[in-house]
């Protein structure tokens, strides 16, 4: 008797379901038609069109964020993955598990600049983790179920599937069989740490007498921010972010001292550039972190923990490296530590402390509101006030993004989401949706500026589709903000192409859109109309904010300085 | 400084394009680069002749290693190793003066003379970079070089140490 024969669309929906795949963000085309009517024809995996295959792969990313699992994208061949292109780069950057089925030319096709026809794979070659072209239908589910492996195992990364369409039709049929517990000899992710490396950044953290944690995206993605809070606590040691680990350790912990690096505190930066003694946890010592590298902590030791080998002294050089899963080594830092009975030295941890305190005295991150001109710090804040810190802030890229990142402190992981390494402008506003299609019943705000929320503003349309009742708070400054900034503190103040001078009406756009709009422009109705916005439950509202188009992001790090050279505010040196 | 990585990698379509991408995004440099399958089917070795101190050496073994199709990455040039190349070169031998000269430097180098035409002859040689360019450049002082194609190094550990599964 033989088996049961599927066409590849039909094994492709079969191999989604066998991986408990829930959601699938994309457009159809030419080529993946026969996914799209094997889509059709059964309900445990739910297609979301969107109406841009690069916010397919934002709503698909800002999914991954919120809940761990893989984002799956489904675009057709040629424009429809080219689209695709800066979704995927986003998610590299980031280290974020998403599988990208991209329809291709059929394979007879191939090679002859057939329409529609994108070589997907080369072209995504340097900006995913892995990629794969399938040859034979039956190889369809196990390359799946592979691409699933990778992408979400050890440092997790994008992964691009090419399926040409002669496999998917009826015209090709094969037996279905996937094998979902992969093994690949080619690719073993290292697990545990070294034990001889623990024991010696062990031996370091006895000896330190001025210990500083460096923590980044590592943690939020090993879901290890229990075991990074139970760590700190027992070290007493200050402990700062970085932008991509917001949320790793609550926002209000005692031991916290914000976030460090260009738009970072000053008692973070400063706590860094007097350190003996730094421990980096899933952290890559970014350009926009280091500042200067020949300048960077001339006196501190570097134990440097991180899943990928690449990742350490590739900038800056690390005495005691670590290779591991997070949650594993922290695991065993803490086992080390409590075997051999330590105890921080009272005495020096007081003094380092107060060195620490006197930083955290000089500023944190302040602004002043004057006049009636509504100060975008003073929004975040209220924003804070009103979700009680608790909402999802999904956030675009500019100036809105470093204010949220300064003024609203995360208690948790993964409530921060935002384009940390490849800074995508248009990504808010589909990553919330990504994440409140994962968690209908909580607060999900996209926090954004009348740049950044123009460049996938269509999504808006999907919105209204699948009841995506996000609050999106656009923080107008008629301007690039962070463009503008620049090019007043280092350009001489030209505003060369960083004006918005024909801005739509916002409200009316998110009325016709089918939405709420709700403008506000007076500091007094300021937090009165924010929670309006927030008591709408079942729609969309686009809260535009009209802000001080003057204001700047500070503090800032003076260029090519160490890490604690900054202004923290106008002509103001820390 | 000069170094010869060896790489075992799984022999699927792309896993070569991977390695060369990998080294111009990230601006390592090449001088030669060759690669086959092994007696294994399904394992191809890269040969990769590069140049960086230290610490860019580190990025790119590293930087290898990650790509998933890589199995397994060696620095040659750590140990002592057997290091060859291939050199076929055709030139001018259009009289006895210059056929008998090319044939003597030919001998003299252990190499052998694998074609002839009315007027040229075709000639192989193996050896490391440097027997292949001192007899290049003793064979342009003696005759008109008419072409010359080199395949790139290949190496191998000596003794008991290997790259393999």
């Amino acid at each position: 008797m033989t088996k049961k024969q599927f066409t590849g669309a039909q094994m492709v929906v079969k191999a989604l379901a066998a991986l408990d795949v829930k959601y699938i963000f994309g457009y159809p085309g030419g080529t993946v038609l026969d996914i799209y009517d094997a889509l059709f024809q059964q309900t445990e995996v739910e297609h979301i069109l969107v109406r841009h295959e690069q916010a397919a792969t934002h709503m698909a990313d800002g999914f991954a964020r919120a809940t761990g699992e893989v984002g799956v994208v489904l675009a057709t061949s040629g424009p429809g993955a080219t689209n695709c292109i800066t979704g995927i780069a986003t998610a590299y950057m980031d280290s974020i598990p998403m599988v990208v089925l991209s329809g291709q030319v059929p394979s007879t096709l191939i090679g002859d600049d057939a329409f529609q026809e994108t070589d997907i794979v080369g072209c995504s070659r340097p900006i995913v983790k892995h990629s794969f072209n399938c040859r034979v239908v039956e190889e369809i589910p196990n390359i799946i179920a592979k691409a699933f492996y990778i992408a979400s195992t050890g440092r997790p990364g994008p992964v691009v599937i090419e399926l040409p369409k002669d496999l998917l039709m009826p015209t090709s049929m094969g037996e279905f069989h996937i094998e979902t517990d992969v093994k690949m000899r080619s690719y073993n992710p290292s697990i545990k740490g070294h034990h001889k490396q623990i024991k010696k950044a062990v031996k370091a953290i006895y000896e330190a007498k001025k210990l500083v944690v460096y923590a980044g995206g590592g943690i939020i993605i090993a879901n290890a921010s229990e075991l990074l809070t139970e760590l700190v606590e027992k070290l007493d040691a200050p402990i700062t972010n970085t932008l991509m680990g917001l949320g790793g350790i609550s926002g209000t912990h005692k031991n916290y001292i914000g976030m460090l690096g260009m738009h970072g505190s000053v008692e973070a930066n400063k706590t860094m550039a007097n350190a003996d003694l730094i421990l980096a946890l899933g952290a890559r010592f970014d350009d926009r972190v280091t500042n200067n590298v020949k300048k960077f902590c001339p006196d501190a030791k570097i134990i440097h923990v991180d899943i990928d080998p690449t990742s350490i002294s590739k900038t800056i050089n690390a005495h005691i490296p670590v290779v591991g899963l997070l949650d594993v080594v922290l695991q065993q830092l803490l086992d080390e530590l409590t075997a051999t009975d330590f105890k921080p030295n009272k005495e020096e941890r007081a003094n380092w402390w107060q060195e620490v305190n006197q930083w955290r005295e000089i500023n944190r991150v302040s602004y002043v509101q004057e006049g009636d001109q509504i100060k975008p710090q003073r929004v975040i804040e209220a924003m804070y006030k009103i979700t009680q810190g608790e909402a999802y802030v999904c956030s675009d890229v500019g100036q809105h993004q470093m204010f949220a990142a300064q003024y609203y402190p995360f208690a948790k992981p993964r409530q921060w989401i935002n384009s940390g390494g490849l800074g995508t402008m248009g990504f808010g506003l589909p990553a919330a949706m990504g994440v409140k299609l994962a968690f209908p019943e909580s607060h999900v705000i996209c926090i954004t500026g009348d740049g950044s929320i123009q460049m996938n503003i269509q999504e808006l349309s999907t919105c209204l589709q699948y009841n995506l009742p996000v609050v999106i708070i656009s923080l107008n400054n008629r301007s690039l903000g962070m463009v503008r900034q620049w090019q007043d503190m280092v350009y001489g103040g030209r505003h060369s192409s960083s004006y918005m001078e024909s801005l739509p009406d916002f409200v009316k756009l998110a009325e016709s859109y089918g939405h709420v709009g709700m403008q506000i422009n007076h500091l007094d109705e300021l937090e009165d109309k924010l929670n309006e916005a927030f008591t709408i439950k079942n729609r969309l509202v686009f809260v535009d904010v009209l802000v001080d188009e003057k204001e700047h992001v500070y503090p800032m790090q003076i260029r090519l300085g160490a890490i604690d050279d900054m202004w923290i505010k106008k002509g103001v040196k820390a | 400084m000069r170094r010869i990585l060896a790489v075992l990698l799984e022999n699927e379509p792309g896993s070569l394009s991977r390695i060369v991408g990998l080294f111009s995004q990230r601006a390592f440099n090449i001088e030669s680069l060759t690669v086959a399958p092994t007696e294994d089917q399904s394992l191809s070795r890269i040969t990769i002749a590069t140049r960086g101190d230290d610490k860019v050496l580190e990025q790119i073994v590293k930087q290898v290693n990650k790509l998933i199709d890589v199995i397994k990455i060696t620095d040659l040039t750590e140990r002592s190793h057997v290091e060859r190349e291939l050199l076929l070169i055709k030139v001018l031998a259009m009289n006895d003066k210059s056929r008998t000269e090319v044939k003597r430097i030919t001998d003299i180098f252990r190499g052998s003379i694998v074609d002839i035409g009315k007027q040229v002859y075709t000639i192989e040689l193996t050896g490391d970079a440097e027997k292949l360019n001192a007899f290049v450049n003793t064979l342009a002082n003696e005759t008109e070089i008419i072409e010359s194609v080199r395949s790139g190094c290949v190496g191998i550990a000596r003794g008991e140490k290997a790259l393999r599964l």
